[in-house]
């Protein structure tokens, strides 16, 4: 579903990712682990399209596409959905206002119409429950005044009610309690399925308890350095990303 | 965003810019007492009306035109402006709009409004006023029934003169600031609305002003009562053709409400702005004011400003009555070159009074745009309360936006409060609407218009929508 060949990448003349590959299955739920400022933020933030990060070589194709020739919205409309580590705000845009539009526009980039309305708020609503969220979300500004969990619940909503190919999420469980975070992981959980890809990036092992992946990569000063089942996170959790730098550098 | 895209995304095209090809009566520029006796000559009016016109102009003359604003235009030759321009018409006028000049009537659908079926559809009452002759009223039979005047401001000067003498220039007097003197020495045409005691007019009165002919000025003039326990909603939109000179626009509108009455005033401003490089657009000189004269009343502004070269407005409230309620509700667009310097003035008098002011601001492009806004708390002003907010929304980075709040406090019983943001559209709120498919230009529209959904709410709702419809059309191609 996605390959990620020999990818460098610079932020403000800096390079960041120094020749990354991965290859994500159809089916696959994969997790990025790594030390702060390995790079891993920078790989899902350049597969969706954010502006100030050059790509100096390799390629990124997502069935058969090349994902960086594609429009922001184009990556959201074939199927490749990020959420957010610090969501945005945007004041005065209700909630459902923004899952409407986001809806209907991938939609008709699939030449399918528009879902109709009474369709659209039964789904939403099921989501909603879903996620343990009160409807009283919908009418709020999108992401304003939120607190850490609601906005990340918030990032599954959209994910649930979008229903993409590949969900990268980034960062997920950061600043959620244990509770917000089984909550979190269901809403991820249920998104799995033979034809559905997941990317997480995480900085820690807790999450794997709960959204358990089919593989793990070990992202440090640019690279996979390695690359294991759900184990290695364990390891990681034990012993530290130092070990691991050391032996990767011996 | 780079900023060549921004570039591109501020440049469109002004869509109201046809110009209508009418043989039209007008006077030569120049401005001088026998002008002023022409046009009084022209309305049929009454020698009283020609002595306060003089009056004004005399006063006028002695004045100097006000330079405070934050705003950079060339010196206007009040010598190179024709003060008149009528569309030339059989006989006295049209008695139907069956006998309109089907051309006039191909402007109006341009605009979007036609006569007809606005009228019918929406239930509004349209005084359409064309360049300085007001071309046909509607509704103004069933208006009558409700015992609402609703007539161009000549008509009234003829047919209600003692309602003019008894409110005309008593909220805005003749000498008020220069451009009120010279609109009330050269006024052409605008709208009389009169609401009797006790009776909540039936529909919403719209007029849409149009200058049409070159190197007009237009110089309307408004006038709305409201006796005891009336109440009215009114709601004025503003085009004008693309134009390589520069045009003046200097309106004075007057509101008063007595004990209990409330007057709603709606603005849709899109006057043509100029093109990129600030050739042309209209210069917007508006005095605007509303006096709460009696208990308990309440006057509203909402103003949607997305047009003009230059804007120098200030629709203000004297809250004169006790426990009157003022209210300013603005969004304010610049794209191109416009500079806007707007804002209101709440003036509190009476006790009790509050007053609550909305002020949301986008500057696109190369525009400059300041809020301005004074809020006076009188000696005899117990208890009074203001509540003021101010946001500034920035597209790009070559815009500029302002701020000037002025607070005169004269007893310690008011309570005041500011608030006040600056923002960019930020690449970041840009980047997550599209990452969740959204395109660039949708994503910049619902921005928007959540920035000043605050103020959209207080529009009427089928005026609501115009507004939402005009913001996209303003910041068109905004984004690359």
């Amino acid at each position: 579903m996605l390959q990620v060949n020999d990818l460098h990448v610079t932020v403000e003349g800096k390079e960041i990712l120094k020749g990354l590959s991965l290859t994500i299955n159809a089916g696959e739920v994969h997790a990025i682990m790594g030390p702060n400022g390995a790079g891993k933020s920078t790989l899902s933030a350049v597969i969706a399209g954010k502006d100030g990060y050059e790509v100096t070589q390799g390629s990124i194709t997502f069935e058969g596409q090349d994902v960086l020739e594609m429009e922001i919205e184009e990556r959201a409309q074939a199927g490749m959905l990020l959420g957010f580590q610090y969501p945005v705000e945007i004041p005065g845009v209700k909630n459902i206002y923004l899952l409407k539009s986001a809806l209907n526009a991938i939609r008709q980039a699939r030449g399918e119409g528009e879902m109709p309305a009474s369709e659209f708020m039964k789904l939403v609503k099921e989501k909603l429950g879903f996620m343990k969220m009160d409807p009283s979300f919908l009418q709020r500004a999108v992401n304003e005044g939120f607190s850490g969990g609601e906005k990340k619940r918030n990032e599954i909503l959209q994910m649930l009610v979008l229903e993409p190919k590949l969900a990268m999420l980034d960062e997920i469980d950061s600043g959620l309690d244990i509770d917000a975070m089984k909550v979190v992981a269901d809403g991820v959980n249920s998104l799995r399925g033979q034809d559905r890809s997941i990317l997480l990036v995480t900085h820690y092992q807790r999450l794997l308890d709960y959204i358990v992946p089919d593989k793990v990569h070990v992202l440090v000063n640019g690279r996979i350095v390695k690359t294991g089942d759900a184990e290695l996170a364990k390891e990681l959790e034990a012993n530290g990303y130092e070990a691991l730098i050391g032996e990767s550098a011996a | 965003m780079a900023t060549e895209e921004m570039e591109q995304l501020v440049r469109r095209e002004y869509k109201e810019g046809f110009v209508t090809d009418i043989e039209s009566d007008t006077l030569p520029p120049g401005l001088n007492e026998d002008t002023i006796a022409f046009i009084s000559k022209k309305k049929g009016e009454p020698e009283w009306m020609l002595e306060w016109r003089l009056d004004a102009y005399r006063q006028w003359l002695k004045m100097e035109e006000p330079s405070w604003a934050h705003l950079d235009y060339p010196p206007i030759d009040y010598q190179a402006i024709s003060y008149y321009s009528a569309p030339k018409r059989p006989e006295d006028g049209p008695q139907s709009l069956d006998e309109v000049d089907p051309k006039l009537l191909e402007t109006y659908e341009k605009l979007g409004i036609p006569l007809h079926e606005r009228a019918a559809l929406a239930g509004v009452a349209v005084d359409a006023v064309f360049d300085s002759v007001s071309v046909t009223t509607t509704f103004k039979e069933n208006l009558a029934e409700a015992g609402v005047i609703f007539c161009s401001i000549s008509e009234a000067v003829r047919d209600y003169p003692e309602l003019i003498k008894q409110y005309l220039g008593t909220v805005v007097p003749v000498a008020d600031n220069y451009f009120a003197a010279l609109n009330s020495a050269v006024f052409t045409d605008g709208s009389f609305v009169f609401v009797p005691k006790g009776v909540k007019c039936p529909m919403e009165l719209s007029t849409y002003f149009r200058i049409n002919a070159a190197n007009t000025g237009q110089f309307e003039r408004t006038l709305i009562v409201c006796e005891s326990g009336a109440e009215v909603s009114y709601l004025e939109g503003c085009t004008a053709p693309m134009r390589d000179e520069n045009q003046l626009h200097a309106a004075v509108v007057e509101l008063v409400a007595l004990d209990d009455a409330y007057i709603k005033y709606s603005t849709v401003q899109n006057w043509y702005p100029g093109d990129e490089d600030g050739k042309g657009g209209i210069y917007n000189f508006v005095t605007k004011r509303g006096d709460c004269r009696g208990d308990r009343s309440r006057i509203s502004w909402t103003q949607v400003e997305t047009g003009s070269a230059i804007t120098w407005k200030y629709p203000s409230c004297v809250l004169r009555g006790k426990d009157s309620i003022g209210e300013f509700y603005s969004v304010a667009v610049t794209n191109g070159r416009q500079q806007a310097d707007t804002g209101t003035k709440m003036i509190h008098i009476g006790e009790g009074t509050r007053s609550y002011i909305v002020a949301k601001g986008i500057s696109a492009g190369r525009s400059d745009q300041s809020y301005r806004g004074m809020v006076k708390i009188g000696p005899r002003a117990k208890g009074a309360r203001n509540f003021t907010q101010c946001d500034s929304l920035l597209i790009g980075d070559q815009c500029g936006a302002h701020t000037f709040p002025y607070q005169e406090i004269g007893n310690s019983t008011a309570t005041i409060e500011h608030e006040a943001t600056t923002s960019k559209i930020g690449d970041d709120q840009l980047f997550y609407c599209q990452s969740r498919g959204i395109s660039e230009e949708d994503a910049v529209s619902m921005i928007v218009n959540g920035f000043c959904k605050d103020v959209f709410q207080e529009l009427p709702m089928e005026f609501a929508v115009e507004a939402e419809a005009l913001l996209s059309v303003t910041l068109e191609g905004a984004v690359g």
